[in-house]
């Protein structure tokens, strides 16, 4: 049922833990549904461009969500922040060769951790947060409250 | 002893069982020379039907009644159906009201289910957090048109042993409903004399017993009348039309006779008594699901917060070792089961159970085997979870 890439991933996740004193953390998904993920994020600069210097992830969840979580940090590490919100969770499901069709949420999941690290870090830092942005966190948001809204967005409803 | 040709440890017995060699070698010849119809007059059917009437003396004698009280099935699944169905449509002109449990297998939940579409009325009885039923729900729940009453003997998730002797007692006291039960995990583990148990009809199959799949068994009392599911050419007293399957009827027989010459309890509670001592007293944070003891002898289901249950069933996989969880990762439409979800104990504790359910073929050796690599794999998850012990995200 899964790749050999997300097995990999499962087995030997990448940058996972805690960034110790991080410039931003965030937190999407929730118990009742079964995934949750932080992620923590160093910003640094060069070109006068934000980047991401460091990134970690903490992940409840099943081999997917793990699998996910740690090729989200993989594809945004030294990206900066405007590419690294680009990021899409069909990228994610891409770089592990594919992901059953009822675990498609969990690359969701990253995403919106990802997009919600940056979130708050342009937030906190006064920068411009586009349409696309705002919209991404408001997605993210919305997965620490219901979960059956998002299963049934996110896998269950379709055909 | 090892029986698995392979390098693993079979922790997950309440799934399924690997046949047992003195199994396998009753069905051969069934499979070759012995091809018979048992319906054939020739010699090479009447063969046939004396080794299928043997089987059935033999799950007879496991369940203490008469071999004609015995229909051989498909599975467990069919003769649940079978109970259920077969009760409604018989006596629908008397009642059309079942009473069954919030934690009954989904053959059972489904069965019933479809019943109400047809215009039943079905009671589901809240359990309590042990997954224990109130003796008191039933009888309140009992009408005048209550046919059955169908509860599950020994839960294959979280072990719950219901009294059902008990049960069956007041249901008929009460009412004139059948009383039946799903004891499909419960042989060689339990005691399964329907005439101690009182019930009126009682499923089993085979492979979760050291038998074949594909093969299950109704009992039902002789006085007890029910429709059939299939219509044929009368096979089974006309109760299950279909030709016998008789290599794994023979192997079925075989497995009773085993069971009951066999009886595994307490070698299977001591594998999980101490497998739950190991466990607590190496790994924090262990919720028990279902009651400590008695439970269904083998059975154990456990959550460690923290750590997702699909994950740490595939982290386990990695270490030759075969165990199953409730966690709704696992599930095809990412709901918990339903069980846990009954037992209400929140979801972190549903979505990090894990089964681990010993058997015949498993040693000490294989219980030391899994602690260790459950220590080592929950260590790790716990490292890289988002959640906390209150089951909140962590900071």
């Amino acid at each position: 049922m899964y790749t050999e890439k997300v097995m990999e991933h499962f087995k030997n996740p990448r940058n996972m833990g805690e960034i110790e004193d991080p410039d931003v953390t965030s937190k999407v998904g929730n118990p009742a549904c079964g995934d949750m993920m932080n992620i923590y994020l160093r910003v640094g600069e060069k070109n006068n461009e934000k980047y991401i210097e460091d990134i970690k992830f903490k992940t409840f969840g099943c081999a997917s969500a793990i699998a996910t979580s740690s090729v989200t940090t993989e594809l945004a590490m030294g990206k900066t922040l405007d590419e690294a919100e680009e990021i899409e969770e069909e990228d994610i499901a891409e770089e592990l060769g594919g992901l059953p069709k009822i675990k498609m949420h969990c690359s969701n999941l990253s995403a919106n951790g990802l997009h919600e690290a940056i979130y708050q870090y342009k937030k906190k830092e006064g920068m411009e947060i586009s349409e696309d942005l705002e919209r991404k966190h408001k997605i993210a948001q919305k997965t620490l409250e219901k979960t059956e809204e998002m299963r049934q967005e996110h896998g269950l409803n379709e055909d | 002893m090892k029986i698995l040709d392979v390098d693993r440890i079979y922790a997950d017995n309440n799934a399924t069982t690997p046949v047992d060699p003195k199994v396998k070698m009753e069905m051969l010849p069934y499979l070759e020379d012995r091809f018979g119809n048992p319906n054939s007059l020739h010699t090479t059917g009447r063969e046939a039907r004396k080794a299928v009437e043997e089987a059935r003396q033999k799950v007879a004698e496991m369940l203490n009644c008469k071999a004609k009280e015995i229909i051989f099935t498909s599975s467990a699944t069919e003769s649940n159906n079978h109970a259920i169905k077969g009760t409604a449509f018989a006596r629908k002109n008397e009642g059309k009201h079942i009473i069954t449990s919030k934690i009954e297998h989904k053959c059972v939940l489904e069965a019933c289910g479809w019943l109400e579409e047809q215009g039943f009325e079905i009671t589901y009885l809240d359990v309590d957090k042990e997954g224990y039923l109130s003796v008191e729900d039933i009888e309140e729940e009992l009408r005048e048109d209550t046919v059955l009453v169908s509860i599950m003997m020994a839960n294959n998730e979280v072990g719950t042993i219901q009294p059902i002797n008990k049960l069956a007692r007041i249901v008929h006291e009460k009412s004139n409903a059948y009383f039946h039960t799903d004891m499909a995990q419960c042989p060689g583990k339990m005691d399964v004399d329907v005439e101690n148990l009182g019930v009126d009809m009682a499923t089993i199959n085979a492979h979760k017993m050291y038998g074949p799949k594909g093969i299950g068994a109704l009992y039902k009392g002789q006085d007890v009348e029910i429709d059939p599911l299939l219509h044929g050419g009368g096979q089974e007293e006309g109760e299950r039309s279909g030709t016998e399957n008789v290599p794994y009827i023979v192997g079925f027989g075989k497995a009773c006779e085993l069971a009951q010459k066999n009886q595994e309890k307490d070698r299977l509670e001591k594998m999980h008594q101490k497998f739950v001592e190991d466990v607590c007293a190496r790994i924090e944070k262990v919720v028990i699901n279902g009651p400590l003891s008695p439970r269904l002898p083998g059975n154990t289901n456990m959550s460690f917060i923290g750590v997702e249950g699909e994950a740490l069933v595939l982290r386990l996989d990695n270490h030759g070792i075969d165990v199953a969880t409730g966690s709704a990762c696992s599930s095809d439409e990412l709901k918990a089961s339903h069980v846990l979800e009954a037992l209400d104990k929140g979801p972190e504790v549903a979505h990090s159970s894990l089964r681990i359910s010993f058997g015949r073929f498993n040693t000490m050796d294989d219980v030391d085997a899994v602690v260790e690599a459950l220590e080592k794999e929950v260590d790790d998850l716990r490292s890289i979870t988002a959640m906390d012990e209150k089951g909140k995200i962590g900071d």
